[in-house]
């Protein structure tokens, strides 16, 4: 697993722009699925099939990122974000273009570090000119930020675990899978970090009986955290709510049934802010049942995102056992 | 060819009471194309099909609605109160002429007299709080019985041309209805090798709202949003990327707030330039959301759009160059003709 998320981590793919991490979870998840195919938006299918209820399983693809809006006439490029990007996370990063340009975020002189914004930061590509620059990156190319996946204690610190442990997630799921009832999609979907679009396209293509999301969560485990209870090293978390969706008790209930009938270590999740695909599939078409299992994360949105093992681990049982079991049957009032 | 615009930028037609556009689209576009319907919401539809099996079918977007204000209340003195409708800066409002209503009542955004004024107010802008309309009635019933609660009103502007440019109100998105006006005139011995359904949307400039039902009604397999888009080529920082710039061309948007481009339909749109030799340009912001937005998700449909840049948008008078009106048209019809290669 270890393996997998370090190539997935790895991978290119800002929203809008998940042609290279699509392919590398098409091969990885195919000998374990049905069938596999590609939406109009571009998201990526793989389906089991099965008799019961439709299980849509969303992890999006995509990562946080930006576009090139201006290149100067220095040769240096000038950014506005894809997706929730901090300006002062991305100081000195490296990063990648999707024409596979490098370059570095650098920043002018500012007098207070409150004072960066997008408008202050620019990519150095290493262009002697404007005219080099040009031949090396244009207008409208996409980026996105690198770095390397590394261990430290049995957490793992990665760039955009946000949202690729959830497809590695979903890829153990289906190869782990045994016998299922459900009919289930495993969708990795695109554009989440600009707005849940590719899961709104997704779920109303599917019209699914259920829909889980896999992605992470915020935690309150370090210093001067936001006052909540998610915690890494304390299991997968069962989300309750967050800004994009009040999990319907069924659902909630149900997961944490799983959980406790075969021990899986989990916590609940009540998260502030933010939202994942689970919103988008629970307001689908006349409305869907709709639920998330978390990973807690620490630093999301930044280079470094760090989560535990030992937590993924545990979100992989639990939903290979919530997958295995009689959805139709444990959603009933 | 401007004529289609300047008949179009002098329409009343804020959002929520697009009926006089309405009816001008209606009544350019129904010769060219084979029926127009509407829905509940107000959206317009031309159906302009190729005759051909299974000819990919392609909708053309652009709003007719634009952005104004509402009266909601009326003084004891006969000065109307009101309320923007849409993305209206309010530092714009003072002293602007405005018409309001099925009547066209003309009236002057009022503000306090520099005379009147405290020291403290000449410092900063008026608020919205601080303006009113006068429409010259001599109380509150004269004013009530002429404009009641509930009328619409747009700015008074007129349409002009000057050297190769044109100014008037409403070019977002009225230049891209007249874009798509003229797409659909064509002639007798061409035809395009898709299936058109062309919406004249309505209340976009409110939240896209219109458009939201068009993915499901229209059922398109590609979709291009026309568009009149700011240009930002007026005195700015040093390294600030204008938006867009007048007189390079039709802009295509890689991205905005609410959408993604389709990076094969910008391939396209690129190629098909590049081949006739049409200027165009990246639009090099990515604020502000389209029609595109709500439709391209319902399902996945590949989405762009195509915008003329257009000074000073969202205020009472804009500037537009006609060169790039003509080259939004021609890089449509030519991208339009050749489409096969998106297939």
């Amino acid at each position: 697993m270890k393996a997998l998320l370090k190539k997935v981590v790895e991978t290119f793919g800002p929203s809008g722009r998940e042609d290279a991490i699509r392919q590398l979870l098409l091969d990885e998840i195919k000998p374990y699925v049905d069938r596999t195919f590609i939406d109009n938006m571009g998201n990526l299918h793989a389906v089991k099939e099965g008799k019961g209820a439709r299980v849509m399983v969303a992890a999006h693809m995509d990562e946080i990122g930006f576009v090139v809006t201006h290149i100067d006439e220095k040769g240096f490029l000038r950014i506005s974000p894809v997706g929730g990007v901090a300006p002062v996370r991305c100081l000195y990063q490296r990063v990648l273009l999707e024409n596979g340009a490098r370059g570095v975020v650098g920043v002018e002189s500012v007098k207070n570090p409150n004072d960066i914004d997008f408008s202050k930061l620019y990519v150095d590509i290493g262009a002697r000119d404007e005219k080099e620059a040009r031949k090396l990156a244009q207008e409208g190319l996409f980026g996105a930020f690198l770095n390397e996946m590394t261990e430290m204690n049995g957490l793992i610190t990665a760039k955009s675990l946000d949202d690729r442990v959830g497809c590695v997630i979903a890829v153990e799921a289906a190869r782990q899978l045994k016998k299922s009832p459900n009919e289930i999609h495993f969708v990795f979907t695109v554009q989440e970090e600009v707005g849940l679009r590719g899961a709104i396209a997704a779920a109303y293509n599917i019209e699914p009986d259920l829909g889980i999301a896999l992605d992470v969560t915020g935690t309150g485990d370090t210093p001067d955290a936001p006052k909540m209870p998610m915690k890494l090293r304390e299991g997968v978390a069962v989300k309750i709510k967050d800004n994009s969706l009040l999990v319907p008790r069924r659902v909630k209930d149900f997961f944490m049934r799983v959980a406790e009938k075969n021990k899986i270590t989990y916590q609940p999740e009540i998260l502030t802010f933010g939202g994942t695909d689970a919103g988008a599939i629970n307001l689908s078409r006349s409305g869907v049942l709709a639920g998330c299992l978390s990973i807690p994360t620490r630093y999301i949105h930044s280079v470094s995102e760090t989560a535990s093992l030992s937590d993924i681990e545990e979100a992989i049982k639990l939903l290979v056992k919530i997958l295995e079991s009689d959805v139709k049957k444990e959603l009933e009032d | 060819m401007i004529h289609i615009l300047e008949k179009y930028s002098k329409a009343f037609g804020v959002s929520g009471h697009e009926e006089d556009i309405r009816r001008r689209i209606e009544e350019s576009v129904r010769d060219h194309v084979d029926s127009l319907s509407t829905d509940f919401m107000g959206n317009l539809y031309a159906h302009k099909p190729c005759g051909r099996k299974n000819a990919p079918h392609l909708l053309l977007v652009a709003h007719m609605d634009e952005v104004g204000l509402l009266i909601n209340g009326v003084e004891s003195n006969g000065m109307l109160r009101f309320v923007p409708v849409g993305g209206v800066d309010p530092r714009l409002l003072v002293s602007k002429r405005v018409i309001l209503g099925k009547e066209r009542v003309p009236g002057v955004i009022g503000a306090k007299p520099i005379h009147l004024q405290s020291r403290d107010e000449w410092k900063s802008p008026i608020p919205l709080s601080g303006l009113y309309i006068d429409i010259g009635a001599s109380d509150e019933k004269e004013a009530a019985a002429k404009v009641p609660p509930g009328t619409a009103g747009t700015f008074h502007t007129f349409f002009e041309a000057q050297e190769d440019v044109v100014f008037g109100k409403a070019f977002d998105d009225r230049a891209g209805c007249a874009l798509i006006t003229e797409l659909l005139m064509t002639e007798e011995d061409e035809s395009y090798p898709v299936d058109i359904t062309a919406v004249f949307t309505v209340q976009e400039e409110v939240g896209l709202r219109g458009a939201s039902l068009l993915a499901e009604r229209v059922r398109p397999d590609f979709v291009i949003a026309f568009e009149g888009t700011t240009a930002g080529d007026v005195p700015r920082d040093d390294y600030a990327s204008p938006s867009t710039e007048m007189r390079k061309g039709p802009a295509i948007s890689f991205m905005d707030r609410t959408a993604i481009g389709s990076p094969r339909l910008i391939e396209h749109l690129k190629k098909t330039a590049e081949k006739n030799k049409i200027p165009f340009q990246m639009k090099k912001t990515v604020s502000g959301g389209t029609d595109i937005g709500v439709i391209h998700t319902k399902g996945g449909i590949p989405s762009v759009v195509v915008s003329v840049p257009v000074r000073y948008i969202h205020a009472p008078r804009g500037i537009l160059a006609v060169e790039d009106y003509k080259n939004t048209i021609r890089l449509a019809k030519a991208a339009l003709m050749n489409f096969k290669e998106v297939l």
